[in-house]
């Protein structure tokens, strides 16, 4: 794996009023990585994902995505990211294809390899020949491989998915994560937060976040070695009872 | 009893709680009354006028003294013929000429009365009306003083002659107040529940479907009468608009009113899915055919045979009738009983309707 | 005892629960689990009350939901999908409010929610709508509960919630189990059908399996290897196109792999592995848990 960190966090606050949802965050991520950001419901992890994406603006600390420095240059980080929630990833009411198309425009695609590229992962997906039917009537495990897609169509350096696979069948969750490792694989660094514990197995480092802080910071192994136990699951509990 | 009681304190919770429905329901419709009223109304200072003095004797000209030591008026121009009057209204920012007849000050001494026009630019109907009672007073209290029978004062109304203004568009403003409060908020306030989920777990519970519907209507009944109760009170204390019929039959068909617009509300939200389609429903289906099609704003006898047609079956059509009839014209239950009868018959059929709809399950 | 007997339910065109038959024993903490679309909420529907099937029959402890709806409804404690509560009342309004409605008090069925609702008491004036989503998932159950009734009905009551709280969630079921409440719950999550008596694995509609969890896991008949080495992702690449294989994916830091023949084949897949320069194999046969038996019931419908 080459070297090149594509995320630096460097002392990371951020404060609402007198509420620190991130307290003095610091890790990096190297290009090509599945990095994993765990933690409780309000440990803080949405807020350092919005951040990271330039969303929001940190309160102080250096956040660089992709080159560029989150405060300074948000824009340019946007360019380079792709993103997918759980909550709303595609158009109910438009078809595969304009989904796709308007999220090629969005992010500056010139119309020659967006059909190109467009048509490779569509096909890819088995879902090309389906491209005019509307995204409101595919199964929500489609509709999140599909969400995916759309993510990385501009070849993004960095993909955030927040909680990607929340109610997905296990096998499409796991052809969910092929994806991921193929995108990674292609050199794509892949940031993702999730609550499926067996899922954190399948990062090459994972975070875990409690109270705003990271608690921990390694590979899989590393901390179950550490905290001693056999699952992820172990290792959750164990710090963020 | 028990439960309906606690399901109305919850809705008087979620009311109080959340500032936007405090807004609509207390803030707007006081806003609307002195924003409809005081734009109309406010009083006026330094409007230019002009003068054609045909007599250019001393009265007239203490007269313009008058007019001028007043601060309401100044003159801008000094006519010589009938000629320019119109120009001077299209032209400039005139709102109001002022015409004394020819031998004035001869004819008030001979007769002990003189004539004076007043032509106002009605195009702003309370202006015009402001300005000439200004004027007509002024001119009173000039003849007065000389113990006499005073200066006539002709007054003409020019682009507008009926002057509807102010008074005419209260019973708009209530149609179109009570509507927004009894139907869209109640509407929004049920469909949020289908939305947040809980309605699957009142349905569950022991509370009766009538008991749900009814827990959610009262807090909306009572906040529409204080509406009302406002409303009149504004336009009565603040605008000097009479009550000339019975203030109980007024009260009465108001509340007759608000549960028209309160079954609608119910009607509406038993086919929208959520927040956002309830509120559009609202102000599509019910905003605006109020505002444009009821005679709130524009005159139904003006409008094309279809639209007249469609504005029957508008309910705030015969609200606002049956208001403008009980409130400036005076009339009683017997002027009104036709459009009564009509308000009753929507009510029949839209809770028909939403009790059909209204179901104990939640397929269909 | 609930019965369900050749349910089923179509909304258009779209059949969400098929030909479903199976019972649940009073007393038992049943789970029915299955991915998002799978039928678990339209299932649960038909038993409350608010849905009526297309076909077949329901029995929930002697009564029928459809003819005796208000009373199914008076004996149910029903938690849906959606965070149910007020967000802008407080937890001791919503709470006052449930018991009212339910025609009770809190003092009444004080005991059955007491260890629950100790924990959240001290936020007792907070909004619902400000609270965690564990202390959420309490108040909805405290609500679900105050009317004391026979049988609990929580529909993916953990979905979205983080790992420590499912697990004080479940801990939470067991005490109300043994209290003498039938609970039937709905979730996506696999590692969850352990918590359970019994479970039922749906999917499109249709039930896979209704056993208790050891069972389901004893019925597998595969052989089961668990794969790691230098790098997976190849590794599951190489596997899947090897002859021998009847499939493999990934699972946890393992990839789970199954052969198309009877014996262990651990020596023939170390080479096929080495031969595709992959290092520090570590091939171990595994026992299956749910979700590989969820894997293998989809895969054995779909062929």
């Amino acid at each position: 794996m080459e070297n090149e960190q594509v995320i630096i966090v460097r002392d990371l606050v951020k404060k609402f009023g007198d509420f620190t949802a991130n307290a003095g965050l610091n890790f990096h991520v190297d290009k090509g990585e599945i990095f994993g950001f765990l933690g409780a419901n309000g440990a803080g992890k949405t807020t350092a994902m919005r951040i990271l994406c330039g969303l929001s603006s940190p309160t102080s600390g250096l956040v660089e995505v992709a080159g560029y420095n989150v405060k300074t240059h948000a824009e340019e980080v946007k360019k380079r990211i792709g993103y997918m929630s759980q909550k709303f990833s595609l158009f109910e009411d438009l078809t595969i294809w304009e989904n796709m198309r308007f999220f090629s425009t969005v992010y500056g695609m010139n119309k020659t390899a967006f059909k190109e590229r467009g048509e490779m992962l569509l096909r890819k997906l088995e879902l090309f020949e389906k491209r005019n039917r509307l995204v409101s009537t595919l199964s929500l495990g489609w509709k999140q491989k599909l969400a995916f897609t759309v993510a990385i169509l501009h070849e993004p350096s960095i993909v955030f998915l927040d909680e990607p696979t929340g109610g997905v069948d296990p096998i499409t969750r796991r052809q969910f994560w092929e994806m991921i490792y193929e995108a990674a694989d292609n050199g794509i660094t892949v940031f993702v937060t999730t609550h499926y514990m067996d899922e954190a197995e399948y990062c090459n480092r994972v975070t875990i976040m409690v109270d705003g802080r990271i608690d921990a910071l390694d590979t899989p192994a590393k901390l179950k070695e550490k905290y001693q136990v056999n699952s992820m699951n172990d290792v959750f509990l164990a710090l963020a009872r | 009893m028990n439960r309906f009681l606690a399901f109305v304190k919850k809705e008087f919770l979620h009311i109080f709680r959340d500032v936007r429905t405090m807004m609509i329901l207390f803030i707007m419709p006081i806003a609307q009354i002195l924003i409809f009223g005081f734009a109309i109304t406010t009083e006026i200072k330094n409007a230019s006028i002009a003068i054609l003095d045909k007599s250019k004797d001393e009265v007239t000209r203490e007269l313009t003294q008058k007019l001028l030591a007043s601060d309401y008026y100044t003159v801008s121009d000094y006519l010589s013929s009938e000629a320019e009057i119109e120009s001077s209204f299209t032209k400039g920012r005139n709102k109001m000429v002022v015409v004394y007849e020819p031998q004035f000050a001869q004819n008030y001494e001979k007769n002990g009365v003189a004539k004076v026009q007043l032509l106002c630019d009605a195009s702003d109907p309370n202006t015009a009306r402001i300005l000439s009672q200004y004027a007509t007073g002024i001119f009173a209290s000039y003849g007065e003083m000389a113990q006499s029978n005073g200066i006539q004062a002709e007054v003409r109304m020019y682009y507008n002659e009926n002057l509807d203004g102010f008074y005419m568009s209260i019973p708009g403003i209530m149609a179109m107040i009570l509507m927004l409060v009894s139907a869209m908020m109640t509407s929004i306030s049920i469909t949020r529940e289908k939305e947040l989920g809980s309605m699957e777990v009142l349905l569950i519970s022991p509370l009766k479907p009538i008991q749900i519907i009814f827990g959610k209507v009262t807090p909306y009944i009572l906040m529409a009468i204080v509406n009302i109760l406002s409303i009149l009170a504004l336009s009565y204390w603040v605008f000097n608009v009479p009550v000339k019929g019975s203030m109980a039959l007024l009260l009465f068909e108001c509340i007759l009113f608000t549960v028209l617009a309160l079954s609608l509300g119910i009607l509406i939200s038993t086919v929208a899915k959520n927040q956002m389609v309830a509120m559009f429903m609202s102000l599509f289906a019910l905003m605006l055919p109020v505002i444009l099609l009821s005679g709130f704003i524009f005159p139904i006898d003006n409008m094309p045979l279809v639209l007249q047609w469609l504005s029957n079956i508008i309910p705030p059509k015969w609200f606002i009738i049956i208001v403008k009839t009980i409130m400036l014209k005076g009339g009683g239950l017997a002027h009104v009983w036709k459009e009564t009868l009509i308000l009753v018959a929507f009510i029949v059929v839209f809770v028909g309707l939403s009790v059909k709809k209204f179901n104990v399950r939640l397929q269909d | 005892m609930i019965q369900f007997t050749n349910i089923s339910k179509s909304f258009d065109e779209v059949k969400a629960v098929r030909n479903v038959s199976l019972s649940i024993d009073e007393g038992q903490l049943f789970g029915f689990i299955g991915p998002d679309g799978a039928g678990k909420t339209t299932l649960f529907r038909m038993l409350n009350s608010l849905l009526i099937a297309d076909e077949g029959s329901i029995e929930l402890f002697g009564l029928d939901p459809h003819k005796d709806y208000k009373k199914v409804r008076q004996i149910i404690g029903y938690m849906p999908g959606k965070f149910s509560l007020y967000y802008d009342l407080s937890i001791e309004e919503n709470l006052n409010f449930f018991a009212t409605v339910f025609g009770t008090t809190i003092e009444e069925n004080y005991h059955l929610i007491e260890d629950i609702y100790k924990q959240i008491e001290p936020f007792k004036k907070r909004h619902a709508g400000k609270l965690s989503g564990g202390m959420k998932q309490k108040l909805a159950l405290c609500c679900a509960l105050i009317h004391k009734p026979k049988l609990l009905l929580l529909d993916e009551p953990t979905t979205g919630v983080d790992a420590v709280s499912r697990r004080e969630f479940w801990d939470m079921l067991k005490s109300l189990k043994s209290k003498g409440i039938t609970i039937v719950v709905s979730t996506p999550y696999m590692d969850e059908a352990g918590m359970c008596d019994s479970v039922a694995l749906m999917q499109n509609g249709q039930i896979h399996a209704v056993e208790s969890p050891k069972a389901i896991v004893d019925n597998f008949q595969k052989e089961l290897l668990a794969v790691k080495c230098n790098d997976m992702y190849k590794a599951l690449l190489t596997l899947r196109n090897y002859e021998n294989c009847y499939n493999v994916y990934p699972f946890g830091e393992y990839l789970h792999y199954i052969d198309k023949r009877d014996s262990k084949p651990i020596e023939d897949i170390n080479d096929c592995l080495l031969k595709h320069d992959l290092q520090e194999i570590e091939i171990n046969p595994v026992k299956p848990d749910i979700e590989d038996c969820f894997i293998e019931l989809t895969r054995k419908l779909s062929v």
